[in-house]
């Protein structure tokens, strides 16, 4: 059965490219702390510094900018608690966040804390029924008090409705009042054209494994006269930020990776673009009333991601649907975040707007460099049955209906 | 036959999940979140529904091979459990919510789902049994291990439920089951059996109750209407409790006095001797037969609590309502608990108890029975 299933998964992670394998195991059997000072400690090094160009390149930053991390979140966590704690030790009436309601939770969460132990004030930057931060609201947000913003985080791309965000133009307004800025730009590297100098962004979070690397390493783009409180304490390793022994092989893998992700990225991007629209208009035709979230327009590949298809489906809960298409062999995603394996309505959905019961019937599927033709039509065929099946198991389930099972059977026979 | 294998991330669901599967089903685990708040971590040995617990189901799951989820039914839970449970206490009575949770949530809720999936079947980690009967007829009844028998929580279940229900592990005592849990590798073969209420993690009931229904202090009295002490809310109060009645002299005789009566449109907490707990006569509503419903009046034996012990007795049913007399008195026996029904081995059905009394000698059975 494992052989024939089909992956729609891929901003959760995306199956490792062959050339980062081979680039990472060569790497694992090669002995080497790059923080050595003999002959096996230099190779190691050199490898990390190679990487560390390879990362600079394909995201438009320089090799000192790029610091090496465990990940997305981890990446996020430094960015935000390193620099609010860096600016509010140099004026401590610095003690504001600006941060948009659709963060993934590594930024939410992190404020969240912020917030409830170091006195943070945290202002939600609110979206548009798209899902999109405008750059006013950035600029009315400061405006209300400039000299007390620490730091201002915006993703650069949604992990759940795949919404772009104007980066550029909301650094752009930072910058008038001297106001460091971070997104999150674990979903857009190596999907989206993603240039870090040209962004105007003071920091940016990415990751491994969403560009075909390993999981468990990432990176921290900061430029260079970005102050950063570090987080972890000890060695001194990258730029004396963020401590711990380097992880050479994963690093290696990671730039092979996502040197691989945006030599063809502009070529990959329309295939996903056809695939996705495909994909989105099938199941609009399915006939249930299937609606997209986000910013969609056929044919564009920038103003949401390329791979990214996000399915409202009507009287559905999304883990009823998770199942019964997991079931079929296809594998998705409610899209939203998990306690305990437990989907809650999304946070992003309903900052955007929608109502609670149409935010759980909602259902991630988000292609990658693996994904092909084939998997979108066995997603399209699988797809009415478990429709289906999850409405009248949504139906079972609703607090209105009587319990005992005989009402099921009747519910089948009607 | 495709079945849902609820899995709490104990052993009990762990060894009835592999005994499916061994059976030949196709097995999917299930795992049912219950808290609002199932970000707590284990807060005692008692507590259930945790992120370890989630995580403890999905290893077995993962050693047994089979697809895996997390089921959020803890809206469904708080409204038919938890509230049903506060207000009951509120109103002077005393549930059991296991009996509610069985009967609204494992074999409705999950049940009806898992149906509208595509499932024929849930099982769980229950000890009781089904017996098939020549026609066709699925029976409950009680399991082997008389220690571990849950046929009482289960009493609430009708054919329909029980056509659709597996209990894998009623024909084996528990220290074998523990013994399979270890011999198949899994290492919740020895955690400790879940206790009392799940979302009751300490098992302080009525410091939980104060939380939620507030102080409402009142008087506690004796059986002749005297003031004997006072009290912080008499819904925290049990019929045939002796402990935490603070009274401050004992009786005159000298006797242990117990809480013979909650009144709660006065708020007051009646106290007497051990002599005024004696009930024979039991009257229930919400009546859920686990068969044909009986007719005329039956012989049964009687239960009032999980682990209490069988009485004979005999039983009259009117539609909802059910009235069982008992052949001899028993103790400490409060409105809210149910009453489930026996014959032999086999669970008759159950009733929530609406008032416990004592019989007169030429009392006549409620409405007219044959």
């Amino acid at each position: 059965m494992r052989d024939s299933f089909v992956y729609l998964d891929h901003a959760a992670t995306t199956p490792m490219r062959p050339e980062a394998i081979q680039a990472m195991t060569a790497q694992m059997a090669v002995i080497g702390n790059a923080s050595s000072l003999h002959t096996s400690g230099r190779v190691g090094r050199r490898v990390v510094e190679e990487s560390r160009e390879t990362i600079a390149q394909a995201l438009g930053a320089r090799p000192s900018e790029v610091l090496f991390t465990s990940g997305g979140t981890e990446s996020d966590n430094l960015a935000i608690k390193g620099t609010f704690w860096a600016r509010r030790d140099a004026d401590p009436r610095r003690v504001r966040l600006l941060v948009s309601t659709v963060e993934h939770h590594a930024v939410m969460d992190c404020v969240d804390f912020l917030e409830a132990h170091e006195g943070a004030k945290v202002s939600w930057l609110e979206v548009d029924h798209l899902g999109r931060v405008h750059p006013e609201t950035v600029r009315m947000a400061i405006e209300a008090d400039p000299e007390s913003v620490a730091l201002v985080s915006v993703m650069w791309a949604n992990n759940e409705v795949g919404t772009v965000q104007p980066i550029a133009e909301i650094a752009a307004v930072a910058h008038e009042f001297d106001i460091p800025v971070h997104s999150d730009a674990v979903q857009a590297a190596g999907q989206i054209e993603v240039d870090f100098a040209r962004s105007g962004l003071d920091l940016m979070s990415v990751t491994g494994h969403k560009v075909g690397g390993p999981q468990g390493v990432g990176a921290l783009l900061a430029r260079r006269d970005a102050t950063l409180v570090p987080l972890t304490h000890g060695g001194g390793q990258e730029r004396q930020i963020r401590s711990g022994t380097l992880d050479v092989p994963a690093i290696r893998g990671f730039a092979v990776a996502l040197s691989c992700a945006t030599a063809n990225l502009a070529v990959e991007a329309e295939r996903l673009v056809a695939l996705r629209d495909k994909l989105i208009r099938g199941a609009q035709d399915a006939g249930f009333g299937i609606r997209v979230s986000g910013d969609w327009e056929p044919g564009d590949g920038g103003r949401r991601l390329p791979g990214n298809a996000h399915l409202l489906v009507p009287g559905c809960d999304g883990d009823s649907l998770l199942y019964l298409l997991d079931a079929a062999g296809v594998e998705c995603s409610t899209g939203s975040a998990c306690q305990a394996g437990v989907p809650q309505p999304s946070h992003v959905l309903l900052a955007m707007g929608m109502p609670e019961h149409q935010a759980r019937g909602a259902l991630r599927l988000t292609l990658g460099h693996t994904s092909t033709e084939v998997d979108v039509d066995a997603f399209l065929v699988a797809l009415p049955a478990a429709v289906e099946r999850a409405q009248r198991a949504q139906v079972a389930t609703s607090t209105q209906v009587a319990t005992s099972a005989r009402d099921t059977s009747k519910e089948k026979t009607r | 036959m495709r079945v849902v294998a609820a899995m709490s991330g104990g052993v009990d669901s762990a060894v009835a999940a592999a005994r499916m599967l061994d059976a030949g089903h196709e097995v999917v685990g299930v795992h049912l979140a219950l808290s609002q708040n199932a970000a707590t971590l284990r807060e005692s040995a008692r507590g259930c529904c945790t992120i370890e617990d989630a995580g403890d189901a999905r290893r077995v799951a993962d050693m047994l091979g089979i697809p895996f989820y997390v089921w959020d039914m803890a809206a469904r839970f708080k409204v038919d459990v938890v509230e049903d449970f506060i207000a009951e206490y509120s109103a002077g009575r005393t549930p059991n919510p296991c009996l509610r949770c069985n009967e609204r949530i494992k074999f409705a809720a999950l049940l009806n789902k898992a149906v509208a999936l595509g499932f024929e079947a849930v099982a769980t980690g229950h000890y009781a049994q089904i017996v098939e009967t020549a026609s066709g007829a699925r029976e409950l009844h009680r399991a082997v291990d008389m220690f571990k028998d849950q046929s009482y929580v289960l009493g609430v279940l009708d054919e329909d439920q029980l056509a659709r229900s597996f209990f894998p592990l009623g024909d084996t005592a528990k220290p074998q089951i523990r013994e399979e849990a270890a011999a198949r590798g899994f290492y919740v073969a020895a955690k400790p059996d879940s206790h009392d209420i799940c979302f009751i993690p300490d098992g302080d009931t009525r410091t939980w109750l104060t939380a939620r229904l507030g102080e409402q202090p009142g008087r506690i009295v004796d059986a002749d209407g005297a003031t004997v002490g006072g009290h912080a809310g008499a819904y925290a109060f049990t019929v045939g409790q002796r402990r935490g009645l603070h009274l401050g002299q004992p009786a005159a005789g000298g006797e242990p006095r117990y809480v013979v009566e909650v009144q709660r449109s006065t708020n007051t907490v009646v106290v007497g001797t051990a002599e005024l707990l004696g009930v024979d006569v039991l009257t229930g509503d919400h009546a859920r037969w686990c068969g044909p419903p009986p007719e005329g009046v039956v012989s049964v034996g009687a239960q009032v609590r999980a682990h209490g012990e069988e009485v004979p007795a005999r039983a009259w049913a009117d539609g909802a309502r059910v009235e069982v007399r008992l052949e001899r008195r028993i103790r400490g026996v409060a409105p809210g608990q149910s009453v489930v029904l026996y014959d032999g081995t086999r669970v008759v059905g159950s009733a929530t108890i609406a008032k416990a009394t004592l019989s007169r000698p030429s009392g006549a059975w409620i409405g007219s029975p044959a």
